[in-house]
């Protein structure tokens, strides 16, 4: 789950990162309030959960708070990389001397957090990492000792920081570490960090995404997910405890098993259909859960037919076969369905789709299923 | 032969008396293999699975009392970490999660405390293992494998019951089916999987099935250039996933333009691995190599 800027930088200075004087607005008029307030000049900065969001005209400068109240009126009306805007931060600008990169992540393959700094801040990490890898200093953090300021130091003095800064920098690589296990964070970032004229340093912008499987825990951080993070019947998959994605597509998904979901979706494309969802409704048959996943699929009004894919291992084909006509008593699809159902009583299963007097195609292979759903979307095959 | 698991196996399930975990510890009986120990901390001394299989407290007394020598894990994820670190605490050298969800940050502590103690992890979020007619560990269906020289390996579940049971169906056995697990962090990756197989006098070729998300794939055909004498065919899920969306598996997804199907099929095809279109031309590759 991902955290706006303003969620990230509130979490990180409260434990003890020193970020900008600022405030959240929705309207152009409590902008202008808030620069008031702050008697300064200052930056409005549109907050969505996509980047790039400067160079979209999501972030500017204003001198005065008419001025801030005009530049907020304007960035509300944008929309950034297809996000409207509904907030805006309004900070106090800062007078930057030098701009670096501090973040955690994940590293996969090393199993540990990494911590990552760059003497390039403002740009992204993987850009830098791209052009200038060089740039890119990082310590992996042993879980049990956790961060040492050994550890700051080599990063502060890897990326040229002068050795005046390093006290400070060594508070705030603790801080953002300590933000990122409070939060059970996947990635904790603060870029740029700045050295501001007067020699202080300073988080003008963070960003952190949590990590959903930590969210029982934290219940406050669960509160803070943004409604634009997914679409609306993403949302509706997530309460209902399934897997699903929503793709451009016009072939419905149905699915058991994440993996073979996704490979279900790529043989679609493989005989020219496309995929309109990944779906995965997991192990059992629950009728309702299959109700629940069809109408969130026929939902969607691309779709041009859908098709079940279903591997039967401990869950016995049969048995699913039975969820799925019970789905149907309850929402009535008008599209073509094209139906596979293989491993355990296969047969039984088919047979029993067969008999139900709704208008199904059945399928034996994956291929033929898949061919099958791409002619039924494109009105060359019907049951 | 087999990897990990096979008659030799005595297994201690946490979570017997669950309903997940009572399931499957039927299942796994049935097939053959030897449940000797269940763990639920308030039960010892009780009986599960129609009487078959003590219940132990602790995993020190389950291993004290049977001789316990792997565990499986079907305990709720945030009871999971504890699990696994009691099992390795207790002496136990295979330690296989199933259980889905469990944080990252608990994974990572995990994973540095089991490396310390000796112990291998499988998972999490895995379906397990299945040596076929030996052993089977964890929830893959039993009936769709059968013995032969195939060694399977895969991020995934239903789409590796899938490619095993079309390998079934032509006739192909194999020597283990092990799910390595759906995460960002897991114990056994391809690498090690596939070590195992090369070290394995009977696994005469590989099958590896892989999806987007991290670097795994990547490595592994990095792993089979250097190290492999035998054969590997591949299949890689994702395709058509989109960038910055986690497809079901909390690791599947591609982040920062990196993870991408594209890229693991070009290592793996650069490494000399014939890498499948879709599932179903998996056993087609495998029978090109292996005559019946």
């Amino acid at each position: 789950m991902k955290l706006h800027e303003y969620q990230s930088k509130r979490l990180f200075a409260a434990h003890g990162v020193p970020i900008p004087r600022g405030d959240v607005a929705t309207t152009p008029a409590e902008a202008r309030r808030i620069a008031q307030e702050l008697g300064r000049p200052v930056v409005v900065k549109s907050q969505v959960l996509v980047g790039g969001r400067g160079k979209a005209g999501g972030i500017r400068l204003a001198q005065t708070p008419e001025q801030a109240e005009q530049v907020a009126g304007e960035i509300l009306k944008l929309n950034v990389k297809g996000l409207p805007v509904r907030k805006v931060l309004v900070d106090e600008a800062a007078d930057i001397r030098q701009e670096i990169y501090l973040g955690l992540v994940v590293d996969r393959a090393a199993r540990r957090t990494v911590m990552m700094a760059s003497s390039e801040g403002g740009v992204e990490i993987e850009e830098v990492a791209r052009t200038n890898p060089g740039a890119i200093k990082k310590v992996p953090m042993d879980p049990f000792l956790g961060l040492r300021s050994y550890q700051t130091v080599s990063l502060a003095k890897g990326i040229g920081l002068a050795g005046e800064h390093f006290r400070a920098f060594d508070r705030i690589a603790r801080g953002l570490y300590e933000a990122y296990l409070a939060g059970d964070a996947s990635l904790a970032e603060i870029n740029p960090l700045v050295v501001t004229a007067g020699g202080e340093l300073l988080a003008v912008d963070g960003k952190m995404v949590l990590d959903d499987n930590g969210l029982f825990r934290h219940p406050e951080l669960a509160q803070m997910r943004d409604v634009d993070e997914e679409t609306p019947a993403e949302r509706q998959a997530r309460e209902a405890g399934l897997s699903y994605v929503q793709l451009d597509g016009q072939i419905g998904c149905m699915v058991n098993g994440a993996g073979l979901a996704m490979a279900t979706m790529d043989i679609i494309k493989h005989f020219g259909g496309s995929p309109a969802n990944f779906l995965d409704i997991g192990g059992g048959a629950r009728a309702e859960r299959v109700a629940t996943a069809l109408r969130l699929i026929l939902a969607d009004t691309n779709v041009k037919a859908v098709l079940f894919n279903i591997f039967g291992g401990i869950t016995r084909c049969d048995e699913v076969a039975k969820g799925i006509l019970v789905a149907f008593e309850e929402v009535q699809p008008a599209v073509p369905l094209v139906a596979r159902l293989v491993g355990t009583n296969e047969a039984e299963g088919r047979a029993i789709l067969e008999g139900s007097g709704y208008r199904l195609i059945t399928a034996t292979t994956l291929a033929e299923a898949a061919q099958k759903a791409v002619a039924a979307a494109s009105g060359k095959l019907a049951a | 032969m087999a990897i990990l698991v096979d008659k030799n196996t005595r297994l201690l399930v946490h979570g017997i008396t669950g309903h997940e975990g009572e399931f499957h510890s039927q299942q796994m009986i049935e097939y053959g293999t030897q449940v000797v120990a269940g763990l639920t901390p308030g039960k010892g001394g009780q009986r599960a699975c129609d009487g078959r299989v003590p219940v132990f407290d602790t995993a020190a007394e389950a291993v004290a009392a049977t001789g316990a020598n792997t565990s499986v894990v079907y305990v709720p994820a945030r009871s999971a970490a504890d699990a696994m670190l009691e099992a390795a605490d207790a002496g136990i050298s295979l330690i296989v999660c199933i259980t889905e969800g469990i944080p990252t940050l608990d994974m990572i502590r995990v994973c540095a405390y089991l490396k310390q103690k000796g112990a291998r992890l499988v998972g999490p979020n895995c379906p397990g293992l299945l040596s076929p007619g030996q052993a089977k560990v964890g929830i893959m269906p039993g009936h769709i494998a059968i013995p032969g020289p195939v060694g399977v390996v895969s991020r995934s579940g239903t789409l590796t019951y899938e490619v095993v049971y079309a390998l079934t169906l032509r006739g192909i056995g194999q020597t283990t089916c092990i799910g390595i697990g759906g995460d960002p962090l897991i114990g056994t990756t391809f690498i090690d999987v596939l070590e195992l197989y090369e070290n394995d006098p009977l696994t005469e070729q590989v099958v590896l099935i892989g999806e987007i998300g991290g670097s795994d794939e990547e490595r592994a055909a990095r792993f089979i250039v250097e190290r492999m004498t035998k054969p590997v065919t591949a299949f890689i899920a994702g395709r058509t996933a989109p960038p910055g969306k986690r497809m079901g598996h909390a690791g599947a997804i591609i982040e920062g333009g990196a993870g991408t199907a594209a890229e693991k099929i070009a290592a793996f095809e650069a490494a000399g691995v014939r890498v499948a279109e879709h599932p179903e031309q998996i056993p087609d590759l495998v029978a090109v190599l292996h005559p019946l």
